[in-house]
């Protein structure tokens, strides 16, 4: 293990690095605290210009249930739950089955249309965007939920396949010349012998791409307006204009906007950290 | 007839290894053409052309090109883009260093990791705004800390000589811990036998680091510089958040300059954005080069 293990050293150093790690810590996130600190605070606070020192009353159910009845917060939410929730279905099942074709099969293109996805996948947005901003308003889907849907699952595929068909190479391939000698169909071994081995690589999947597309701002701006449907992303920008300077109600909306994505990390941590890092280890 | 049949059937079954990945293939191939390769050569197609997005768009050959070649507004955010490209590279030895902070076995280390890779998890969008109160010349907490250690409080983001660092800070935030992460799984697999050996030897320290422990890591440091690479040149979101492309338009970098021109209110410039995202395309193109090409290395070995 390297550094070497904290348990070999002095006492005195061991004691000093559990008091140093919580305080690292607290710098590493003091502007992330100080948002939290925020969205409990009464406005009076801010007006009399008491920013840093202790909240003169705790606030934190007024703001929050404010961002939650007075506003189009709710709404926002629940567009990104709509837009996000069928990426993930769409990205996870497009790409297990080119997964699976480009990771069983042994064809000519194979490994060209491997890296045309791997490709695609780096590519910079902003070199998509005039087109499929054209694209969409065409098929009329500018400013709808399925517009965005559709361009994220696309884009995601490119991603994902990588993820799958890398998942899918690691299992062992005896496992599919059985089944043939067996005489199962192709589908039926895609169907109830690779889809079962793949549940870890769906999981992890479903959380990455759950995170990046409910954090995506960037599409939700060139393909979307108005509250109907943008995300929540996007809507926080409309949020602070319409509280402007009231940093309790500011705060209290970006924790909001931000927590799902925080949610479904510490739930499925171990998922998340497995998709995140895959390849990082041979 | 029911011969007929047979011999189809047979035709299925005689081709099903070459069918079968066609058809799985299929749906993906589609969408992934649709939205992301016609795209790619539309815009080439599109920078042509004078278009404001609804009329009949006008061939004007390379004119935008050559408007671009003297545009300060271009080279400014082409010159933001490097400085992005080199500092966002930082995220990587700092990445290493809280990795390597954190690689311990004490109570509640998990818990720990997990916080510190929190900034990667919320949205850029938030960042953005966190940061822009951090960086608030009147009550922002740098100030605080600043004007409390006797300095002269500072305007980071009115500045435009500070503010594209200060937007990078905010970038390399959620960056860091994304390479943390990385590295501490690079970490847990690194061989104990070798670092024991290495330490019988009387390694330790920096030197240790630099012979035996990094060149284990290589397959992170790689991922970690694909992503850091690819994040740094899709910066827009903490750009447009922070301050919108201010002040004065220097911290605009091309992602964000190209949208500006392309929708902005002042007239929709199509092809004028399209010639910036071609350009911003073409520097990704020599990483994506080298990605793919160290990548296509991995595949022959592994065959």
């Amino acid at each position: 293990m390297f550094p070497r293990p904290i348990e070999k050293s002095s006492r005195a150093w061991q004691v000093t690095y559990q008091g140093l790690v919580p305080l690292v810590l607290i710098m590493w996130l003091l502007p992330l605290i100080a948002v939290a600190v925020f969205s409990i605070k009464p406005d009076v606070d801010f007006t009399s210009g008491n920013y840093w020192g202790m909240p003169s009353s705790f606030e934190g159910v007024t703001n929050y249930s404010r961002v939650f009845f007075e506003s189009d917060m709710p709404r926002y939410l629940l567009n990104s739950v709509f837009i996000t929730i069928p990426t993930v279905i769409g990205a996870v099942a497009l790409s297990c089955m080119s997964g699976f074709a480009l990771g069983i099969y042994k064809f000519r293109g194979n490994l060209f249309i491997f890296f045309m996805f791997i490709a695609g996948n780096f590519v910079p947005f902003q070199i998509l965007m005039v087109p499929v901003r054209d694209l969409t308003i065409d098929m009329g889907l500018y400013n709808t939920k399925l517009g965005l849907v559709l361009f994220h699952v696309a884009f995601q595929t490119g991603f994902c396949t990588l993820f799958m068909r890398n998942f899918i190479r690691a299992l062992p391939y005896e496992l599919i010349e059985a089944a043939r000698v067996e005489g199962i169909a192709e589908w039926r071994i895609f169907w109830f012998i690779v889809l079962p081995l793949m549940k870890p690589a769906i999981a992890a999947l479903s959380v990455l791409i759950f995170t990046f597309i409910w954090n995506d701002y960037f599409w939700a701006v060139v393909l979307t307006q108005g509250a109907e449907s943008q995300p929540v992303t996007a809507g926080i920008t409309s949020f602070n204009a319409q509280y402007r300077a009231a940093y309790h109600l500011m705060s209290a909306g970006s924790i909001v906007a931000a927590l799902p994505p925080v949610a479904v990390f510490f739930l499925m941590q171990r998922h998340f950290i497995a998709g995140l890092t895959l390849g990082a280890v041979k | 007839m029911s011969q007929a049949i047979n011999d189809q059937t047979s035709w299925l079954r005689r081709n099903r290894l070459t069918v079968t990945p066609l058809l799985f293939l299929l749906p993906a191939v589609l969408f992934f053409l649709v939205y992301v390769i016609f795209p790619i050569a539309e815009s080439f197609q599109i920078s042509f052309y004078r278009w404001d997005g609804l009329g009949e768009p006008r061939y004007i050959g390379m004119a935008n090109y050559e408007e671009l070649w003297t545009d300060r507004a271009f080279e400014v955010s082409l010159w933001n883009n490097m400085k992005w490209l080199a500092l966002y590279l930082l995220a990587i030895p700092a990445g290493l260093m809280i990795a390597l902070f954190l690689n311990q076995n004490v109570v509640g280390i998990r818990l720990y990791k997990s916080l510190f890779f929190f900034p990667f998890v919320i949205s850029q969008v938030v960042v953005g705004l966190v940061f822009t109160w951090f960086y608030d010349p009147s009550f922002g907490l740098l100030n605080k800390i600043l004007t409390g250690f006797g300095f002269d409080a500072v305007n980071v983001l009115g500045d435009p000589k500070l503010v594209t660092y200060g937007i990078i800070a905010a970038g390399l935030w959620p960056q860091t811990a994304y390479c943390m992460i990385l590295y501490l799984t690079g970490l847990n697999a690194v061989d104990p036998e070798q670092v024991e050996a290495a330490r019988l030897d009387g390694a330790k320290g920096p030197k240790m680091l630099w012979y035996v422990i990094l060149p284990q890591l290589r397959p992170a440091t790689f991922i970690a510089f694909v992503v850091t690479i690819i994040g740094a040149l899709r910066s827009f979101d903490l750009i447009s958040i922070m301050t919108n492309g201010g002040p004065f338009g220097t911290s605009r970098v091309l992602s964000f300059y190209m949208f500006e021109k392309a929708l902005s209110e002042y007239g929709f410039r199509m092809g004028y954005g399209a010639a910036i995202a071609v350009v911003l395309f073409l520097i990704m193109l020599c990483f994506i080069a080298y990605f793919l090409w160290s990548m296509y290395q991995d595949e022959k070995g592994a065959r």
